[in-house]
């Protein structure tokens, strides 16, 4: 059934409606003590979804196992804290404060500055070591998401093991919204133009993409070092969300978790990110609600172990969410399948 | 200067001299056969042309530039494609993104635009989409350009493939068993279509083929290995009669006589 111009355009202004009406609604919530709880679990959905489109475009779209994400979070959170946080601290001796204009100004630099940091990590990372395939490839990256996490321990003037606490509360429901609407757009962009076609063919045959001019490496960096990049964002308004960060926010665990949040919500779908991270990250805070959190690790693997045996290719599969498909995309296949039609009655 | 040349092209897996001095000169617009038994090292010389292997020894010299030792990918971009002795589609992807994959040099637009789609990208887009329809439409593969690759039958998917490293714009196209699994009919149609699709885009051919009926017809010039080397060199004609040629495929004759 061929959708409209007009039937596509509406449907997007009611899911964005609808989208800013509930951030709106969050954000007067979140300033009230009783809702303060729900209103960051709504911020964590949104922040893990950014987190597991952006592997999605790395171990998904491209085909590449990586398991180092979480390193890149944590780039781009001490990054945009250490900007907010220890900058201003060491310059004037106290962090940035969320009254002044100037501060949320720096704060949205913080969290481009975060992102680009962890695209460039992404990239010095992704170039010797994505000439390596499946489980190597995935070695090395663990190895180097546990440097980072090292590293970060060791480094004094950001903390050390210690972290960095007092970070001023700047994630407030329009700039994680804001950020969320943002990255989504831009992975999904991505994902319906040359590259993203590019990256789906090194994934599917990676000799046969190369025979055909695309070079492999740069193309498996590129998406590499934009997953980064994401991851770096997406860091960014953790640490000032959770206003606290240590080194240990970001080891294996937390990468672990945005695997499980891509695999069951399906790999090879901007809509299987947003599935998977929602409902993953709902699970155990409804647990905990129901006091029954220590069940969090029997349940979890439960779920894993269901999907991954009926739904190979997580619960979304190829399914995207149609408001999601640009219009100009859905008007080209429409198009194709008119004429194909009409060939093959003639 | 000719088009395209191989000079002393050998190359060894471990112990195993799969092509010894191979040496092959093709003009502009000539359609070359490559014979020969099985595991005469056919498929390997193509392996080496198109920077899968980097050959041993040897040069690979096309339109005055060295090519040997490149990267699949800079090989192609110099204007050589090639098709797969096991087919190699994209089987993820539906029959017109297949094309659009190749077709990388008509893209025009850059990363940035792909991250924010500016106007332009769709205006690219859409001449992209249009191009690729009108190359799957010479194929006669346009009305099923939504569908996906694997979605095919076997002699339409040896089509695509064709198609597909048409869509890189090349000059010199390799042909690794284009009639394998076909029935004559089917043979005889991928004849008419790759002298067509020779001319209509002013290619020069290599093709690798067993079915000696194809191989006959379409080559000006035939080369035959065997245990890496090469045997006989000729016209269809000529190649057909040589007693070395048929003692590769079929065996020394004496052997039976007694």
């Amino acid at each position: 059934m061929p959708q409209t111009k007009r039937n596509h355009i509406t449907q997007l202004i009611l899911v964005l409606a609808g989208f800013i009406i509930l951030q709106t609604l969050i954000g007067f919530l979140s300033g009230q003590r009783q809702f303060q709880y729900y209103s960051r679990i709504f911020f964590l959905i949104e922040i893990n979804i950014i987190l597991t489109a952006s592997l999605a475009l790395i171990n998904g779209y491209t085909g590449q196992f990586s398991l180092g994400h979480a390193g890149f979070m944590a780039i781009g959170a001490y990054t945009s804290a250490g900007i907010t946080t220890l900058l201003p601290k060491l310059l004037f001796g106290s962090p940035l404060v969320t009254s002044s204009v100037a501060g949320h100004l720096v704060f949205v630099l913080s969290v481009f500055a975060g992102g680009a940091m962890a695209g460039l990590f992404g990239f010095v990372i992704g170039f010797p070591s994505l000439r390596l395939r499946g489980d190597y490839l995935a070695i090395v990256t663990l190895a180097a998401g546990e440097v980072i996490r090292a590293g970060l321990r060791f480094a004094d003037f950001l903390g050390g093991p210690r972290g960095i606490p007092g970070i001023p509360a700047f994630s407030s429901a329009f700039y994680v919204g804001g950020f969320f609407l943002l990255s989504l757009w831009m992975m999904r962009n991505f994902v319906y133009s040359h590259y993203g076609r590019a990256c789906i063919a090194v994934r599917d045959n990676e000799i046969a993409a190369s025979c055909m001019g695309i070079n492999t490496t740069f193309q498996k960096v590129w998406a590499f070092a934009l997953g980064a990049c994401f991851a770096g964002v997406a860091g960014g308004l953790f640490a000032h969300m959770s206003r606290y960060i240590n080194p240990d926010n970001f080891g294996f665990l937390k990468t672990l978790d945005i695997l499980i949040f891509l695999y069951i919500g399906g790999p090879h779908t901007i809509a299987g990110s947003i599935v998977g991270a929602g409902i993953f990250t709902l699970v155990p805070e409804g647990l905990r609600l129901a006091n029954l959190e220590g069940w969090r690790m029997v349940v979890y693997p439960l779920i894993l172990i269901l999907v991954m045996r009926f739904l190979k290719d997580g619960i979304m599969g190829e399914r995207e969410f149609s408001f999601l498909v640009p219009w100009k995309y859905k008007e080209m296949v429409q198009k194709r399948v008119e004429s194909s039609k009409l060939t093959v009655d003639s | 200067m000719p088009f395209f040349t191989i000079n002393g092209l050998t190359h060894y897996f471990g112990g195993l001299r799969a092509v010894s001095n191979f040496n092959l000169s093709m003009e502009s617009g000539e359609l070359v056969g490559l014979i020969g038994p099985n595991g005469a090292g056919k498929t390997t010389v193509f392996n080496l042309i198109s920077g899968i292997y980097k050959p041993g020894q040897g040069g690979i010299v096309f339109r005055n530039e060295s090519i040997a030792g490149l990267a699949p990918h800079a090989v192609n971009r110099k204007g050589i494609a090639r098709t797969f002795q096991n087919i190699r589609l994209f089987h993820d992807m539906s029959i017109i993104d297949n094309i659009k994959v190749a077709a990388r040099s008509r893209t025009g637009y850059g990363l940035a635009s792909s991250l924010f789609h500016p106007p332009r990208f769709w205006t690219k887009e859409h001449e992209l989409d249009a191009w690729c329809r009108d190359l799957l439409a010479i194929f006669g593969l346009d009305a099923k350009a939504p569908l996906r690759s694997s979605s095919l039958a076997y002699g339409q998917q040896r089509r695509l493939e064709i198609a597909r490293a048409i869509a890189t714009q090349p000059s010199l196209l390799l042909l690794d068993e284009p009639a394998a699994g076909m029935n004559p009919n089917e043979a005889k149609e991928l004849i008419d279509t790759i002298l067509w699709v020779k001319d209509r885009f002013d290619l020069t051919m290599l093709i690798i083929e067993h079915n000696m009926r194809v191989i006959m017809e379409v080559s000006q010039r035939i080369v035959v290995l065997d245990f890496g080397e090469t045997i006989a060199q000729g016209p269809p004609a000529h190649i057909r009669n040589d007693p070395r040629v048929i003692e590769a495929y079929l065996g020394k004759e004496d052997t039976h006589a007694a």
